[in-house]
């Protein structure tokens, strides 16, 4: 039995074809179905729906072999555990730190100003601002981080930008890329020991999905 | 507050349990004896710079350090017990040939680790030191799968790797502390992406091994794709040469053997051949070991060294539970005939639990199947009735 986890929404949605490529496919959506364990064409597949910051720590601990995750989620994590062989190229976007459009961040950083920052991404912040060397304090937040500089929460937030668009219409502007993020395909170390010979015909159909996906 | 709950990742083992990995633990030791590993007990805690001198900052990490209150020193509780073997064979046998030593003893981690997730593995170990060889590799290795197939793994997978073939690489190519750091972060994902723009700035032959390390996972055909893509230096070809050796040596044994050449744990300290042992039904490696010549040195003699440790904790996690061996149940009586029995069956090695007055109503919880019962002047040995 292969396990594969990975979350609903736009990561399921952008994995679909990359299973078809493996010629697996999910027979029940999981926007339709309450189920959290989904089965697919070939008996010996299954998908786990899960959250998506969960994905890593279910394949480190061995309840599924392989896992699609976020490279954010990935570097809150750790990693610890997991092998990352491949970039899916999904779910794309970026780590960046946004303040109030009235906010002069650069004229901050060089006076010294210690800075209140709000995040989900505690270890990402962490790391990039001990990099810049600049003083932060870290608030955690679970969600709508935009908030937190509109209602004197802080200062900064740290959160990840697609278009752009929540930013904008909550007056905010992205000041600093800190990372580019895309999904990346999590192994467990064990399970490739073991089970390299169903595993590795799956992970060479991803990887060439990816090298045609690249080429359009 | 229950003041009776322990700390998270620390537990009690119970008595079934516990019987368990005594009796596993006696078994492995009296395995390493046969074999000529003598036994040492290092002790629980020692300053701080002979425990983690030579084996690199994770080990730092994962030590619980308290102060001496007899120097203001500082101490750790051992987080391994590899480098107190390696201590003990420089400094107090003095040895000019081969020693070999075993342990059995809890380590303590600051953080959970290993198969059970626990922050107190108990630790059974074998190294050799003094033999700079493939020969003892092979020979530490066909002892830890003797240990895991006596402790009732089957189909074992071992797992190879080399982390001289990484050194030689990052040495030619000169790469920075920093960047041999990230690099060696990059590998143990296999994370190929990264490594390919960690070496974006190295010569292209340099570069193109290291991406290509992350391939180089599988069976035995791996040694000769790594021949074909990886640069053709004595060092690399003495590598392989090696692990091919290994291949050769061990086909004897009924174990699944396959080559990872961007594994590199315990890079830090190892210097040569890395292995691991994995089994279904386990999500991590049951044992590790491998070749680690420069720890000696950290004490003033380099000694060759290579070894095996395991997790007894980890180990039984997915062994079928242990059968809890039933007593016989002698009742509260002061008769000489009674007392002459249950001797003899307790060196016979039957459990003989013997009643004190008060608890007849309790005996069930006692465990025994069978019972004595005085027939005329003897007692005889019947079936406990339900």
């Amino acid at each position: 039995m292969i396990t594969i986890a990975l979350s609903k929404g736009r990561i399921f949605e952008e994995t679909t074809p990359l299973l078809a490529a493996a010629g697996i496919h999910a027979l029940e959506a999981p926007e339709a179905s309450r189920k959290l364990i989904l089965p697919t064409n070939r008996p010996d597949v299954r998908l786990l729906i899960v959250r998506a910051t969960d994905v890593p720590t279910y394949v480190q601990y061995g309840a599924a072999d392989l896992g699609i995750a976020g490279k954010d989620v990935l570097t809150e994590h750790g990693g610890e555990g997991l092998y990352q062989p491949l970039d899916l190229q999904i779910a794309r976007c970026k780590m960046m730190v946004a303040v109030r459009e009235d906010f002069d961040y650069f004229g901050s950083i060089r006076r010294g100003a210690r800075l209140k920052v709000v995040t989900k991404y505690v270890k990402t912040a962490r790391e990039h601002f001990a990099n810049k060397g600049m003083h932060v304090d870290l608030i955690k937040l679970y969600g709508s981080m935009e908030l937190g500089p509109l209602v004197g929460l802080a200062d900064a937030i740290v959160d990840l930008v697609s278009t752009g668009g929540t930013l904008r219409a909550n007056q905010l502007k992205a000041v600093e890329e800190i990372a580019d993020i895309s999904s990346r395909l999590v192994v467990n170390q064990a399970s490739l020991k073991l089970k390299r010979g169903e595993l590795q015909p799956i992970m060479d159909s991803f990887a060439q999905a990816v090298a045609e996906n690249g080429k359009k | 507050m229950r003041n009776w709950l322990l700390p998270e990742y620390i537990e009690d083992v119970l008595p079934a349990e516990a019987a368990r990995m005594e009796h596993l633990r006696r078994q492995l030791l009296d395995l390493f004896a046969v074999h000529g590993y003598q036994f040492v007990i290092p002790p629980l805690l020692e300053y701080l710079e002979s425990l983690i001198t030579g084996v690199g900052h994770d080990l730092d990490l994962a030590t619980f350090k308290v102060v001496d209150q007899l120097t203001g020193r500082l101490m750790g509780v051992r987080a391994d017990t590899t480098p107190q073997a390696a201590r003990i064979d420089a400094h107090m046998l003095n040895n000019q040939g081969v020693s070999r030593l075993c342990y059995a003893g809890s380590v303590l981690r600051t953080t959970p680790s290993g198969l059970a997730q626990t922050r107190e593995p108990l630790q059974l170990g074998a190294e050799l030191f003094g033999h700079a060889g493939v020969e003892s590799d092979i020979e530490v290795q066909r002892l830890m799968v003797k240990a895991l197939k006596l402790a009732g793994v089957t189909q074992l997978h071992l797992d190879f790797s080399h982390v001289g073939i990484f050194r030689h690489l990052v040495r030619q190519a000169g790469v920075t502390s920093e960047l041999e750091q990230a690099l060696y972060a990059a590998l143990q994902s296999k994370d190929q992406a990264e490594v390919r723009t960690l070496t974006a700035g190295l010569d292209a032959t340099s570069s193109a091994a290291l991406c290509v390390l992350t391939e180089l996972n599988g069976g035995a055909d791996v040694l000769e794709r790594a021949a074909q893509v990886l640069p053709a230096t004595s060092a690399i070809a003495a590598a392989l040469a090696d692990l091919r050796q290994v291949a050769q040596q061990l086909q004897d044994l009924d174990v699944n053997v396959c080559f990872d050449l961007a594994e590199l744990r315990g890079y830090h300290y190892h210097s040569g051949m890395v292995f691991a042992a994995y089994a279904q039904g386990y999500a991590g490696p049951l044992a590790l070991g491998g070749r680690y010549d420069e720890v000696g040195s950290a004490f003033g003699r380099a000694r060759p060294a290579t070894g095996f440790s395991l997790d007894l904790r980890g180990l039984v996690t997915a062994l079928p539970p242990a059968e809890i061996a039933q007593a016989i149940f002698a009742p509260y009586d002061h008769d000489p005939a009674l007392a002459a029995k249950v001797d003899a069956l307790r060196a016979e090695g039957q459990i003989v639990i013997q009643e004190l007055p008060g608890h007849e109503s309790h005996r069930n919880e006692l465990q025994c199947d069978r019972q004595l019962v005085k027939q005329g002047d003897h007692w005889e040995v019947q079936a406990m009735p339900s």
